[in-house]
């Protein structure tokens, strides 16, 4: 068992030695919600991420199904929570949106990606 | 500045676009990485000697030299408890790889890697059969998304296929194995053929971090909500020297746990076939993303971080 305890020592070496407490940001959760359907659009796309996040380099962009940009280009994060990152919208129309994030955790590691919500008639 | 500075940290471990693939237990992955594999842990019960538990205990590290290319390097320390008679235990040859990424496309989720594998014979433990002679592995590897079907096929997507296929060349044809009978003083030879062996695996993966953040938001509580389920397929088939029979491997199906810093991973291990084994195994593994973990000094390239 001699040799179990040392990997696991040095396992807990590798965990406690970490220089940093950011790693890759991944989208925990969003207003509107991934995939959802909405009657009423909020007055700004909000998403939460796994990590706090360097907002200058980071952008989210929602368009219509004709591919127009529609959101008012002004990503901004939270100032109280530096996981949260927003830009605001305007009254949107029925129809499908595609929301397209690109986002840098603090520690620089970039992560992007996209998904769609319905605004129901 | 800092645009240029994340440039660097953009193709860390297993992301093409916006996926995540997550290391493989069985088969090895497409990316180049600072990733340290400690322990993988593997047990079966084979057919030698009337049934023989083999028990693999590994360490693997893979460092980035540049963005692209990346070394990596593997020791195992193997136990035999035969069925009749004592248990033996030591390790294996040491293992080195070299491994360039070619291709990335991130819309597609694609990617593609070229390496070179060796196992460098005679520095293992010959009791526990590590090979004399040196055996050389080049290799093509390959990873693909579903993230670009179509929105009617929209739960399909979190799929991906990640697959290895490499032919494993011996530097000795055969060895020969002396020995003499104390009763009649003849002398018995053995040859052992080794044959070119092509290697190829594959794992399809379902990413529930893909559904939940690119597909629909399915409100599932942890750690159901970082979860890849998956199945791998680890297969060789003789190539020559007499030795042309069946394709010998197993399918392990399976789950990864993939955290912050590091991955848990747990499959069975079930022989495709009689001449491979008749007993289920397992394999289990703890992986530490250290590009995560130290992203500003072992965690990054050494060369061509910062361009």
């Amino acid at each position: 068992m001699n040799w179990i305890c040392r990997i696991l020592f040095f396992c807990l070496a590798v965990l406690l030695s970490a220089s940093q407490v950011s790693a890759h940001a991944f989208l925990e959760h969003s207003d509107p919600s991934v995939g959802s359907k909405v009657h009423s659009v909020p007055a700004a796309m909000r998403i939460w991420f796994t990590e706090a996040i360097e907002p200058r380099f980071s952008s989210i962009q929602v368009f219509d199904a004709t591919g127009k940009q529609v959101d008012k280009k002004d990503t901004h994060p939270d100032r109280s929570n530096r996981s949260l990152l927003q830009v605001s919208l305007p009254p949107l129309g029925p129809g499908t949106y595609k929301v397209v994030w690109r986002v840098v955790s603090l520690d620089t590691h970039v992560t992007k990606g996209d998904f769609r919500f319905q605004v129901a008639s | 500045m800092c645009e240029l500075g994340v440039t660097s940290h953009a193709f860390g471990h297993g992301f093409a676009g916006a996926r995540f693939f997550p290391a493989t237990l069985s088969t090895d992955d497409p990316f180049v990485s600072d990733e340290l594999s400690l322990p993988t842990v593997s047990t079966i019960r084979t057919p030698d000697g009337g049934g023989t538990r083999e028990t693999d205990i590994s360490v693997d590290i893979a460092k980035r030299i540049t963005p692209q290319f990346g070394i990596e390097i593997r020791e195992t320390l193997t136990v035999l408890n035969p069925h009749e008679g004592r248990a033996t235990n030591g390790f294996g040859n040491l293992e080195f790889a070299g491994k360039y990424q070619l291709l990335k496309n991130g819309p597609h989720e694609a990617i593609v890697s070229v390496g070179l594998g060796v196992e460098i014979g005679g520095m293992g433990s010959s009791s526990i059969g590590a090979d004399s002679f040196s055996t050389w592995a080049p290799a093509i590897f390959f990873g693909k998304g579903f993230g670009d079907l179509p929105e009617a096929l929209r739960f399909l997507k979190p799929f991906a296929l990640t697959g290895v296929v490499d032919v494993a060349i011996p530097t000795s044809a055969s060895t020969r194995a002396i020995t003499v009978n104390d009763q009649t003083d003849e002398r018995d030879i053995e040859i052992e053929r080794h044959p070119d062996l092509l290697e190829w695996g594959f794992a399809l993966e379902y990413s529930v971090i893909y559904l939940q953040s690119q597909v629909q938001d399915m409100h599932l509580p942890a750690p159901i909500n970082r979860l890849i389920p998956l199945v791998e397929f680890a297969l060789e088939t003789p190539l020559n020297r007499g030795a042309r029979g069946p394709t010998t491997g197993t399918i392990n199906p399976g789950a990864i746990w993939a955290g912050k810093y590091f991955q848990v991973g747990v499959e069975a291990v079930v022989p495709i076939n009689e001449h491979t084994g008749n007993n289920v195994g397992v394999i289990a593994q703890l992986h530490f993303f250290l590009d995560d973990l130290f992203p500003r000094t072992i965690g990054r390239p050494l060369f061509g971080g910062n361009k």
